[in-house]
């Protein structure tokens, strides 16, 4: 039972990064902007949060949680905008090729993500170890009360406020991609660029927006994991390949975020099932790994066996949109 | 003029009908030069370092010493003949984003051979046996891609981007199971005292078959592409996969055939990896250049020229940034930050070439200048 429930939680803690990256992505994609540079964004993001929160408490001498919150989030935002905002005015305005831009700019973000990491000691003075414990703890602050609970405590409660806001991201992203006019004008520009133009649709301002908050989004995947889940340290590479799993979550979600809450606990599971399951010697761990991007690659066939519209990714994705060469 | 006619400056963006090449090598001049003054920015800024000092240290960790022009020279090749294998499936429109992942599989056969067959066969025969095993495991590595697309239309970009992951998962196994000394985890110098598999010392470098290697593959590539019936076929299921289904091309066939070259190829840069200058497999043995390969490929438009001036251009960048970082004591990923911004401005500037912006000046008040301005708040949007 307990270990049921710590796979379970250590799954949720693991899922948080990916889910704020596949809701990024998908509504990016709803765009038509396969944003490749999505990784790359979340080392930004994550990264520029971390720096945040460090000098805010390496320059004073009683850092105030919730301010360095606040710096560590705004950094976050900023920087992983600035991701989001490069490749709009590559793809949007310049017209490149999209996988070109993402791909380079996943080679930059991740770049700057483990050079700064690297280097944040350095640059800083020669600090030594860094460290944002009030800062990281005020991320990881639980439910007061509720975490105390026996079973549900643990299992829905033990977990810090990005947590909940990557659930509340996903859900309301559904909705308004569902239900209101803006995600459906969004799903338009994705679907034909051209037809969403003719019925009067910005399309070019909806690319843009939708891109740089998908990037925004996806750049949160990068602070929690930094912040939470690594309690505000950075290892490089240390995020590994998350980002990736996040662009192949969106193809397991069939661009519904509201799938990617269980798709991202799913692929947190078998992340880390290779600790759970007994006997595997430390070579064969490394094969139970693979896991996710079997099951994503399935998931891959199966949807284009059964070539469902609904299932399809947006019909214009990757292709840029000049009104002029109709 | 009117006084209540307005004039109002606007700009249009006009597709260019044609451009000379003098011309567009200009704007690419350009745009390599802006991109150098941002990239002095950025390390000035870092290191506190001037000007004078930052692209002094780019020169002389590029191309300082006869061993680091070797390296570089090494470099450019890998990423050259990378972004060769990349280029007939680009040229028939197949994202092979893979290429990664066919590095991996194309080294842990090299290194594979390596290990088992090193001690029992002569050099002479051990190489090209690598060559082939390297071959055949790039080339297994991306034929599971070209067959979903060819059958099922399954999207190949996300699927060969998967690939990728799964190969890596492959080395670490890999890793573990050849790791020397055990428990290091990793596989350390294979055959680090009779060489056996690595690449022999021709002409005075350890690195003379990785350039011929190179050459020849790129020079037989292009010959294919540009002489050869199947090279013309791709081209056309490029273009357009309804007319070549009209004109009698199984364009099933191609889309195999093709992406079997193409990751046969990056599985070989594979083995000019492993046994031709790190002699170990990692998981990092790849390190994001069959994704570099990429841009490199789709910014050279085909051109066998342009590729291997990108790939230099890049390449000396890469390696006078590292040079710079350690010289600083800062991490070697300054070189992804340098090649990052390089790549903006490289495929930025492609735009300029394609399409120029006029400012004109359209009247606003009278009929004839409403309409003006109209179209032209258009072409800004």
């Amino acid at each position: 039972m307990t270990i049921i429930l710590t796979f379970l939680q250590q799954a949720v803690a693991q899922s948080i990064s990916i889910l704020f990256g596949a809701t990024g992505e998908i509504i990016t994609e709803k765009s038509g902007n396969l944003n490749l540079g999505i990784p790359g964004i979340m080392y930004m993001g994550g990264i520029a949060g971390l720096m945040g929160a460090f000098f805010y408490e390496n320059g004073n001498e009683h850092p105030v949680a919730w301010i360095g919150v606040l710096i560590s989030v705004i950094c976050c935002i900023l920087a992983s905008a600035l991701g989001g905002l490069i490749y709009s005015f590559l793809t949007v305005t310049l017209r490149a090729n999209q996988n070109v831009v993402g791909l380079a700019l996943t080679t930059f973000g991740t770049g700057f993500g483990n050079f700064f990491g690297g280097s944040i000691s350095k640059i800083a003075g020669g600090v030594g170890q860094i460290s944002v414990k009030t800062t990281s703890s005020a991320f990881r602050t639980t439910i007061p009360a509720l975490s105390g609970l026996p079973v549900v405590g643990p299992l829905l409660f033990s977990y810090g406020f990005l947590t909940y806001t990557a659930i509340a991201v996903a859900l309301i992203s559904t909705y308004v991609l569902k239900k209101r006019r803006t995600g459906l004008h969004l799903i338009a520009v994705g679907e034909s660029p051209a037809t969403a133009d003719a019925a009067g649709i910005n399309v070019n301002r909806y690319k843009y927006t939708a891109t740089v908050l998908g990037a925004v989004i996806a750049g949160f995947g990068g602070l929690y994991f930094v912040m939470d889940y690594l309690n505000g340290t950075w290892g490089n590479n240390g995020f590994g390949d998350r980002g990736w799993l996040a662009v192949a979550l969106v193809i397991l979600a069939l661009w519904n975020p509201a799938n990617a809450i269980w798709g991202s606990i799913l692929f947190g599971a078998l992340y880390i099932l290779y600790i759970y399951i007994p006997g595997l010697g430390r070579a064969s761990q490394e094969l139970i790994k693979v896991m996710p991007y079997v099951v994503t690659i399935i998931v891959l066939i199966i949807s284009s066996k059964r070539n469902k519209p609904e299932d399809q990714p947006p019909a214009s994705l990757g292709l840029a949109y000049f009104r002029e060469e109709r | 003029m009117n006084q209540n006619v307005q004039t109002k400056r606007v700009i249009h963006l006009v597709k260019r009908g044609s451009i000379s090449r003098g011309k567009a090598w200009c704007i690419r001049l350009i745009a390599i030069l802006l991109s150098l003054v941002v990239c002095g920015i950025v390390i000035n800024r870092i290191t506190g370092e001037n000007p004078v000092g930052v692209y002094g240290g780019i020169l002389s960790g590029a191309v300082g010493t006869k061993r680091r022009i070797w390296v570089t020279v090494r470099e450019t090749m890998t990423l050259l003949i990378i972004a060769v294998g990349l280029t007939p499936a680009f040229k028939m429109r197949f994202w092979n984003l893979g290429a990664e992942g066919q590095i991996l599989i194309g080294g842990a056969a090299t290194a594979a051979v390596m290990i088992y067959l090193g001690p029992l066969l002569m050099d002479w025969l051990l190489i090209p046996i690598i060559i082939v095993a390297s071959l055949i495991a790039g080339m297994l590595w991306g034929l599971l891609p070209a067959i979903f697309k060819a059958r099922l239309n399954t999207n190949e970009s996300l699927f060969t981007l998967m690939m990728n992951y799964v190969a890596m998962q492959i080395v670490t196994f890999c890793v573990v199971l050849w790791e020397s000394p055990k428990g290091s985890n990793s596989v350390g110098i294979i055959n680090q005292t009779d060489r056996a598999g690595w690449f022999p010392n021709l002409l005075g470098s350890d690195y003379t078959l990785n350039v011929v290697l190179t050459v020849i593959v790129t020079i037989l590539i292009f010959v294919y592409m540009r002489q050869s019936k199947q090279g013309y076929e791709l081209s056309v299921v490029g273009a357009s996969q309804d007319t070549a289904r009209y004109a009698g091309i199984n364009v099933r066939r191609v889309i195999v055939r093709t992406m079997m070259i193409s990751s046969a190829i990056c599985g070989l840069a594979g083995a000019i990896i492993v046994a031709g200058s790190s002699h170990t497999i990692s998981t990092t043995t790849a390190g994001g250049r069959g994704f570099t390969a990429i841009i490199v490929a789709w910014l050279s438009q085909f051109n066998p020229i342009a590729m291997v001036m990108a790939a230099a251009f890049l390449v000396f960048m890469q390696q006078g940034s590292i040079q710079i970082a350690s010289q600083y004591g800062l991490n070697n990923n300054a070189s992804d930050i340098i090649t990052g911004i390089l790549l903006f401005f490289l495929i930025g500037c492609e735009f300029f070439v394609r399409y120029k912006l006029e400012v004109s000046t359209v009247q606003i008040g009278d009929s004839v200048g409403k309409s003006v301005e109209g179209s032209g708040k258009e072409a800004q949007a």
